[in-house]
This record gives structure tokens, C-alpha cells and sequence, in this order.
């Protein structure tokens, strides 16, 4: 995993509550075994049309919102399918900060997994933000390690993140050689539940 | 230690690792795996040579795209290819699986209790979301991602921070023609579909204890669709006769003495929890949704609401555009709605008793014209029994396609699809857009209600149909 310590980047706006990993990255691209290229297939049945051009309507499609690597979005996000594909294709288009005002747990828990960043802010805060990115150089700075994010004219707020989540990231640590230092323990439960 | 829920008996019992302020390392009973979320799962293994550390705690089957009719000429490659994959995964690295050959196979959630391997007690995992059914049997039960299903094969374990706890509590009766799918329905449409977040919903209540083993996993597996980490309940008497026999369960005296520990899982008295929720079960009516996610339901009664009829602008938009993708205006009785597709299967509505309550609806009619209706058992076994039952004649003789289990019309991984713009009365969970395919259009029912949507080629309110509607005595 990458680490993330600072990220300044341009951000993408949008306004959708509950948007589902269903929506995110659609069924008929979970048939693949691997890991990498799910971008182009991210948020597929929006971002194009039946003939396979882009929907210009869509948020992603928007001038302003091109080459973003912060999304903003309404609150329940990532919710449905535990399907990691859903931040794959989120990471490989090129985001690494989501905010929202709440995510779906499992989401929220592959999207750390992956080192992509969620942040949670108030929805009053994530409304300004998405309205804000409407201007077509918007960016936003995060800085896990003060747990702030700001922006060029003064916004500027902290977020909370579980601690041990962001030694993880900022390290960049693989989560599995972290469990397995613990290796000792889990033989000693095994035995001791008999199990 | 004082009184404490089900859920921290559970918690407290598997977690290895328990440090202050951090999240717990907890040790998972047993791990289910089916051919979508593990790919690059086992990949990783491979690409650090890591092992399986406990392949006789996991076991795999195939169900996402696995065809329903012609099983073993599968005209996807792609799907192939992700089936061939698990099956050489499971042969390297020792897992047993239940592939198309198996009379095990089917749906994880169906087959998991069928085989008795969930247990109460248990920590149970899955690369995927509707896990939470294992939940109806007192077990810990959860989807996870296809890391931590990489971070189980490795090392047995999950770190987890430590949800909070909500009671749902339904008391009172139902009444006739009511499920346990338009209980949770009912539930979800009234408060939402994340007021589950970063809970562990317990039911608990008449009308739950009411319920048979497999209503309650519907109950259960739906949990997610409120954004709860997990949804269980307290195992008793059903629990355990339910289990009494099956393949993975002990027997004799063993038996006796794994249920005497269950027993004691059950939440004490006076254990408290972070929220409680009440709900009358006698008010409870049969339910169908009409937009874009579960919680976009109503009576049937009632008719399509309005976006003025909401509070916020987010609401009043998300509504309008869950309005437009379902081609539906406001106001529209739910009994005016037309259907051309009905969809009987999936992991919340696809057992035994599921097929009995449509069939009993069925019997004797013919499917309307220009509808198209199927079942698909939740499971190889599930299929059989119905056979001997004679249920697979009353769906046919009533002009329905009767199928091979899996997951099928529910997701639409696999040819069962339901064509743009049409309509389709279904038993799954999810009315996401695009879920039963592009532009497709699903409304969640109960398989019942499905059911009679197949006959009458739109919505009844199953309580007038003069047969004895099913339900609880
Ligand atoms: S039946 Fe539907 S919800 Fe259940 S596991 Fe299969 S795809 Fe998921």
C-alpha cells in the first residue's frame, strides 16, 4: 500500500445521497480476477451512454471535475455490495480522498484497506465543498497526520480518523504483516478454544 | 461480569487481541467463500506465499453467475474463467468446495445453515454484504471486502473496531398474508436505509420469536440494507432443533452440550444497548417498494408518494430521480402498477418455506399474459425437497420457468437478466438501479406477494385473495 501523509488535489462534486457500490463499479465488470483496471469500468452506466459515448450530464464528465483526485459526495456513500471493487475503480480512475458525511461500513473499511482516504465531515461542511468545486480549479489539502483538511481560502477543518487506521496509512504498512507479529496469540487462542 | 447481549458474549469470547482505544483482533469460526470477492484474494496469498492457515474453517461454493438452466455449458467466459479460478484456489490451497456438481451447492447464505456448518456463537465471515443472514441462528455474522477476505485466509483473524448495539424490538402479532419480508421492509422504510450504521441490530420481541428459522434469516439478511454491521438474534428451541441433525453439527451427547452453551448466549436480562427500536408488528402490512433502494417503500395499499411529500432537498431530488429511473408518476395506486417479470429467489427469499408460501398462492392459477415468472431455489437441496413436494409442478403447470439454484435475477451476474425500462415483482433485496440489469425496474416484495403479481400481471394486496394467506398463526 501507498502511503498518504499530504494530498493536495483537485476536487469532483457530487451532490447524490446512498450512492451504492452497485452504482459505483456495475455487476458485469465482477467477473474479473484481478486487481487493477477496474477505472474505466467506475460509475459505468452514468458516465456513459448507450452507445458508449459519455453522458456530458454526468458529474465526472463535467470540464471542472476532470483530472480530480478528491470526490465529495452525499451521505451513505458506498453503501450495498461489499464488492472491493467499488474503491478499486474509485483508486485506478484516480481518487484517493472521499468525503461525505457518512459512509457505509464496509466501504469505508476497503477504501482504508486499499489507501484510498475517507474523511467524514459535517454535511453543511461536504455541501460547501461540493458547491465550491463547481469552480474548475478547486482543490482541497489533506493532511492525515493534523487530521485537517482545507482549501485556498480559509475553509478548514479537522476530521477524525481511528488512530490505528492512520499509522497505517501514513506508513503505508501491509495490514496482514501486522497480524501475523501476532502470530504467537492467535496460536494460544486456537488452543485454548480447542479449536 | 455484568448483564451483557449476545453480541458482547460473542465479541468477548473471540476477541485475541483486546487493547484499549484500538480496534480488536477477533478470531473467525468460519469463513465462507464464493467465486466473485476471492480471486485477488488468493492472489495475494500466491504473490506474498502465504497459506491458508485454517482451510478447514472455510469452505467455498459457487454462486453469483453460475447459470440456472443448462449449468454445465456456460456461454461466458468471463464467468467461467472466475468459476475455473476458484476451483483451482480451492484445490491449492485445501479448502473444500461445493462446486456444480455438488448436490451442497447454492447460494452461501442458503447453504451455510442447511449444512449446519453456522452455529450460534459462532464468528461467521464473507466476501459479502448479505452475511448478516447467519445472524438468525445467534451468530456473529458479517460481510467483509476482499482484503479482509485475503487477511482471514492468512491469518484467521480480523481487525475490527467495536460496533454499537441497537434492539429492535418487534412485539405484537401479524396478521394474516404478513412475512418476515415486509417486516423488515417495514422496518427499513421507516427508518431508513443507514440507521443500521455502525450497529449490531439484535431482534427481539413475539413476533420474532414467532418466526421459524428461515423466516428470521430473512429478517437478518436484510439487516445491511439498513446499514447495520450485523442483525442477530438469540438462539432458543428453534435455534437448536432447526440444527439437530444437520451435517456440521454434533450429535449425541455432544450435541446436548454444544446446546447447553448456546444457551447461554442468549442476552440477559437487563443487558443494555446503545438504541432501542419498537415496533408494533400487528400494523404491519405487506409491502412494496417503488424506488431506487429499500427504504423507498410502502403498503400496498398506498400509492407512489410524491416528491413534496419530503422534507429535504436531497430527499425531493433523490426521490425525483428514483421517480424518473422507475417511470413511475406520484400518486399511482401500488395496485395500478403493471409487471412483466417476477423474479422468486435469492438469498432472503428463496428456502423452503419461501417456495411453499408462493406455491400455495400459485396453485390451480396461470401466470397473466406477457409475464414472465421464475423461481430459482436458494439451493441445490432446497430444489430437491421441493421436487419431492410436488412444488416444481404447481410453478410449472402455472407457466413458471423453474430453475437451478443461485443467485441468478438478484444481480443479474449470470444470463438472468430483466430488460430495460421492464418491470419486475422480485424476492431479492436490493432495488439498486441497474441491479437486475440496465434500465431494469425491481420492486421487493415477499415471495407471496410476488407470487400473486405473477397471476394477476400487477400488485394485489394478497390479504384479499380468498385462499388462507399465509403467515403466523
Ligand atoms: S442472492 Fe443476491 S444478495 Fe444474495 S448473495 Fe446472491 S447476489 Fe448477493
Amino acid at each position: 500500500m501507498k502511503p498518504i501523509v499530504v494530498h493536495k488535489g483537485k476536487v469532483a462534486g457530487m451532490d447524490r445521497v446512498n450512492v451504492d457500490t452497485d452504482q459505483i463499479i456495475p455487476k458485469q465488470f465482477l467477473k474479473r480476477v484481478e486487481r487493477t483496471g477496474f477505472g474505466q469500468f467506475l460509475f459505468f452506466d452514468w458516465r456513459f451512454k448507450k452507445d458508449g459515448s459519455e453522458n456530458e450530464e454526468f458529474e465526472l464528465n463535467q470540464p471542472e471535475n476532470r483530472d480530480a483526485t478528491i470526490l465529495a459526495a452525499g451521505q451513505n456513500f458506498g453503501c450495498g455490495s461489499s464488492r472491493e471493487h467499488a474503491p478499486w475503480a474509485l483508486q485506478d480512475y484516480g481518487f484517493k480522498v472521499i468525503i461525505a458525511p457518512s459512509f457505509a461500513d464496509i466501504f469505508y473499511n476497503n477504501c482504508l484497506k486499499n489507501g484510498i482516504l475517507p474523511v467524514t465531515l459535517d454535511e453543511k461542511d461536504v455541501q460547501y465543498v461540493i458547491k465550491e468545486s463547481q469552480a474548475a480549479d478547486y482543490k482541497c489539502t489533506i493532511d492525515l497526520q493534523r487530521q485537517i483538511i482545507c482549501d485556498d481560502s480559509g475553509f478548514q477543518r479537522i476530521f477524525d480518523i481511528d488512530p490505528y487506521w492512520k499509522e497505517m496509512l501514513i506508513n503505508g504498512w501491509d495490514e496482514i504483516d501486522v497480524t501475523l507479529k501476532y502470530n504467537k496469540h492467535i496460536t494460544e487462542f486456537e488452543k485454548q478454544h480447542r479449536l | 461480569m455484568g448483564a451483557r447481549t449476545i453480541f458482547e458474549k460473542i465479541w468477548d469470547d473471540h476477541a485475541v487481541i483486546q487493547e484499549r482505544g484500538k480496534p480488536n483482533l477477533l478470531y473467525i469460526d468460519l469463513h465462507l467463500v464464493h467465486e466473485v470477492t476471492s480471486p485477488q484474494a488468493f492472489e495475494g496469498l500466491r504473490l506474498k506465499g502465504r497459506k491458508v492457515r485454517r482451510p478447514d474453517l472455510t469452505y467455498a461454493t459457487m454462486d453469483h453467475n453460475v447459470p440456472t438452466e443448462n449449468r454445465f455449458s456456460i456461454s461466458d467466459e468471463i464467468a467461467k474463467k472466475q468459476m475455473d479460478t476458484l476451483v483451482e484456489n480451492c484445490k491449492e490451497f485445501g479448502i473444500t468446495l461445493a462446486d456444480l456438481n455438488s448436490p451442497e451447492q447454492g447460494i452461501v447464505h442458503v447453504i451455510g445453515p442447511e449444512l449446519g456448518l453456522t452455529q450460534p456463537g459462532k464468528t461467521i465471515v464473507c466476501g459479502d454484504s448479505h452475511t448478516s443472514t447467519h445472524g438468525a441462528f445467534g451468530a456473529l455474522a458479517f460481510g467483509i471486502g476482499t482484503s479482509e477476505v485475503e487477511h482471514v485466509l492468512a491469518t484467521q483473524t480480523l481487525w475490527q473496531a467495536k460496533p454499537k448495539t441497537m434492539k429492535v424490538n418487534v412485539d405484537g402479532k401479524l396478521g394474516p398474508g404478513v412475512t418476515a419480508k415486509d417486516v423488515i421492509m417495514a422496518i427499513i422504510g421507516k427508518y431508513g436505509v443507514n440507521f443500521g450504521t455502525g450497529f449490531v441490530i439484535e431482534y427481539t420481541g413475539q413476533v420474532i420469536r414467532n418466526m421459524s428459522m428461515e423466516e428470521r434469516m430473512t429478517i437478518c439478511n436484510m439487516s445491511i440494507e439498513a446499514g447495520a454491521k450485523a442483525g442477530l438474534i438469540s438462539p432458543d428451541e428453534k435455534t437448536f432443533e432447526y440444527l439437530r441433525g444437520k451435517k456440521h453439527v454434533p450429535d449425541g451427547e455432544d450435541f446436548d452440550r454444544a446446546v447447553e452453551e448456546w444457551k447461554a448466549l442468549a442476552t440477559d436480562d437487563g443487558a443494555e444497548y446503545d438504541r432501542i427500536v419498537e415496533i408494533d408488528g400487528s400494523k404491519i402490512v405487506p409491502q412494496v417498494t417503488w424506488g431506487t433502494n429499500p427504504s423507498m417503500c410502502v403498503p400496498v395499499t398506498k400509492a407512489v408518494p410524491s416528491p413534496d411529500d419530503f422534507e429535504t432537498e436531497g430527499e425531493k431530488r433523490a426521490v425525483q430521480q428514483a421517480l424518473e429511473y422507475m417511470g413511475l408518476t406520484p400518486d399511482t395506486p401500488i395496485e395500478d402498477i403493471e409487471i412483466q417479470h417476477v423474479f422468486i429467489g435469492s438469498c432472503t427469499n428463496s428456502r423452503l418455506s419461501d417456495l411453499q408460501a408462493a406455491a400455495k398462492i400459485v396453485e390451480g392459477k396461470k401466470v397473466a399474459p406477457g409475464v414472465r415468472a421464475m423461481v430459482v431455489p436458494g439451493s441445490q437441496n432446497v430444489k430437491e425437497i421441493a421436487e419431492q413436494e410436488g412444488l416444481d409442478q404447481i410453478f410449472i403447470e402455472a407457466g413458471f420457468e423453474w430453475r437451478d439454484s443461485g443467485c441468478s435475477m438478484c444481480l443479474g451476474m449470470n444470463p438472468d437478466t430483466v430488460p430495460e425500462g421492464e418491470r419486475c415483482a422480485s424476492t431479492s433485496n436490493r432495488n439498486f438501479e441497474g441491479r437486475q440489469g440496465k434500465g431494469a425496474r425491481t420492486h421487493l416484495v415477499s415471495p407471496p406477494m410476488a407470487a400473486a403479481a405473477a397471476i394477476y400481471g400487477k400488485f394485489v394486496d394478497i390479504r384479499k385473495l380468498e385462499k388462507e394467506p399465509v403467515g403466523q398463526e
